[in-house]
């Protein structure tokens, strides 16, 4: 209520008075405790430590022929990985970045191990699941996956090639823990 | 409303334009800034505000922890585990929740004591002291319902056994303990019920305190000398005297506070509560959270049977009688005079009360064996005697001590008063 004729500044002090001062100091000490009293509140909603802790997730790749695919879920969402074969990498390194809608070598998106592809496989359009992962499906016009929600066609490194998707399929963080084992979610 | 004695011409724009439309800010500076308060309150007169606070509080934490809380009986105690081991703050959130309900329940019962030893529940205020106690039975259920939430086993026990009062009622109980149960026990039903129930009630008892301040708010408070103010030299505004004398009394109360939550967070509790609730096993010795225990007294005091009600019944007849009686203080008690302070006899049956009280919170710890039996019945008898024949009886036969004329001549020392008090308070 300090913009009340009866609370106005004292005219002889137009710059302020000394309760004005101290009015605004105890309020900035308020609104301050009032931030950190309400900080717990907030970050209670973060995720929990148990929910971190499934952050990550290891997959051993070495039951995995050339030419299968797997799925496993990653913080709830599902992960393509494919052993690709010579002829599906040879293809995915031959084509130029600059004709594609998203820009992107093979190698930027599987520098280490070219041999193992792995994205996520939500489509980057509107989160339908692409098809392409078992031997019967549809995998598009690029060999690679197929969404059959809006009709967007991904090549052999889950790059867009064709369809509504603006952005190729997401490469996870991962490492090779060992010669055939990954985790996922770990730079 | 807007052009009452308090309109006020507000400089900035944003708030003239509202204020002419919807005037609350008009509104807060009449009922929070302005509002005529008697001058002498003292710090008891913190404990509404503190109330108010607590409310807040558990409002607050209790959503969060919603957020968390799984409501099944497979689930229930391992999602208050991982509240208090892995979601961020949970422990901080839970132990604010656990320890503000009894801080809660403090502040109300010093509240309540403090109006019945000032008389604030006499004319014109019976219906602002009857809606206390209508907030304070709606606290009674929450927290009841609350204590079944971490599915532990005085969660379970006390559940069954206060569930179980019902069935004392003649020829319908068992039918509405069913109903209660949702079950032929306490169950999955009963407990997902607790949990709808015990999330609704407290936003109904922030609107029983909306009509508690409102009635407040026509009446005016008493205060210490239980005398109505008879002019401008008998009150002060609001705000700030009582805005700071509110803010003070917060502080030390949430000293206070911050010492049990980090320091003692399960003083209050029952370690039996970390074990699961397991139907098969009774703990030896099933105790309410101690702000239960007078009414747990009363309750089991009753071990013979009256006439033709059997003595189960009897004991719940007392307890809900033992707040049931609280509705009809005002008219119970026959004296003019409203505050303690002016009537000597009544202050000495005061405190007797709170010592009653206090012997019958003492004994609903105990085990119901031997002697404490009994004084638990004479505490039991007690208890009525002061509501039912002290308080009507003390009005006819008890000679108060002269009034003072005005809240000002009572507070201020000899010749000042006479003044009129015209001048602002020193500040």
């Amino acid at each position: 209520m300090a913009d009340t004729t009866e609370h106005g500044a004292d005219p002889e002090h137009e710059g302020g008075t000394r309760r004005d001062f101290l009015y605004l100091t105890t309020a900035a000490v308020g609104v301050v405790g009032l931030g950190v009293a309400v900080w717990p509140f907030i970050n209670s909603m973060n995720p929990a430590a148990d929910t971190l802790a499934l952050a990550t997730v290891d997959v051993d790749l070495s039951a995995l022929e050339v030419g299968q695919a797997i799925t496993v879920m990653w913080q709830g969402k599902p992960v393509f990985i494919r052993y690709r074969t010579p002829e599906e990498i040879a293809e995915a390194e031959s084509v130029d970045p600059a004709i594609l809608p998203d820009p992107q070598t093979d190698a930027e998106r599987f520098p280490v191990e070219p041999n193992y592809m792995v994205v996520v496989g939500i489509c980057t359009h509107l989160g339908c699941v692409p098809l392409g992962q078992k031997s019967t499906d549809p995998r598009g016009d690029y060999g690679g996956y197929f969404c059959p929600c809006h009709g967007s066609h991904y090549d052999t490194s889950g790059r867009i090639r064709q369809g509504p998707a603006p952005e190729n399929l997401l490469v996870p963080e991962y490492t090779f823990v060992e010669e055939q084992q990954i985790v996922i979610g770990e730079a | 409303m807007a052009h009452g004695s308090s309109a006020v011409e507000y400089r900035n724009p944003a708030v003239r334009w509202i204020d002419r439309r919807l005037p609350i800010f008009s509104m807060m500076h009449r009922e929070y800034g302005e509002f005529p308060t008697p001058r002498n309150f003292n710090y008891l007169w913190n404990f509404g505000a503190l109330a108010m606070f607590f409310l807040v509080l558990m409002i607050a934490t209790g959503v969060m922890l919603a957020m968390h809380y799984t409501p099944s009986t497979d689930q229930a105690f391992a999602s208050v585990e991982r509240i208090m081991r892995d979601v961020n703050g949970g422990w901080l959130l839970r132990y604010l929740h656990m320890n503000g309900a009894s801080f809660f329940f403090i502040v109300v019962y010093i509240h309540m004591f403090r109006g019945l030893y000032y008389g604030s529940y006499k004319a014109p205020r019976e219906l602002l002291w009857m809606l206390g106690v209508v907030i304070f039975l709606l606290m009674m259920a929450t927290a009841f319902m609350g204590y079944v939430l971490p599915w532990g086993q005085m969660s379970y026990w006390g559940a069954t056994v206060i569930t179980n009062l019902f069935s004392t009622i003649p020829w319908v109980g068992d039918a509405i303990v069913t109903w209660l149960w949702g079950g032929f026990s306490v169950d999955n039903p009963t407990l997902n019920r607790f949990f709808s129930l015990h999330f609704l009630l407290p936003f109904v008892i922030l609107g029983v305190v909306v009509l508690h301040i409102a009635a407040l708010h026509v009446t005016g408070s008493n205060n210490p000398t239980g005398i109505e103010p008879k002019g401008p030299q008998d009150t002060l505004p609001f705000h700030p005297y009582y805005t700071m004398k509110d803010t003070f009394g917060l502080a030390v109360c949430l000293i206070l506070f911050s010492i049990m939550v980090f320091f003692a967070p399960n003083f209050m509790g029952h370690p039996d509560n970390y074990i699961p609730a397991n139907p098969l096993v009774t703990p030896s010795h099933i105790v309410p959270e101690w702000y239960f225990l007078p009414f747990y007294a009363i309750l089991r005091a009753v071990t013979f049977n009256f006439l033709f009600i059997p003595a189960e019944l009897g004991g719940v007849i007392l307890m809900f009688g033992s707040i049931i009686v609280l509705f009809f203080v005002s008219w119970l008690d026959t004296s003019k005079v409203r505050s303690a302070k002016y009537r000597p006899v009544y202050k000495w049956f005061f405190w007797l009360f709170v010592i009653d009280v206090l012997v019958l919170g003492y004994m609903g710890s105990q085990p119901a064996e031997g002697i404490n039996v009994l004084i638990a019945q004479l505490a039991t008898l007690y208890y009525f005697l002061h509501f039912l024949v002290v308080l009507p009886l003390l009005g006819k036969f008890e000679r108060p001590k002269p009034l003072p004329r005005s809240i000002a001549e009572a507070v201020l020392p000899r010749g000042r008063s006479a003044a009129g008090m015209a001048a602002a308070p020193a500040e």
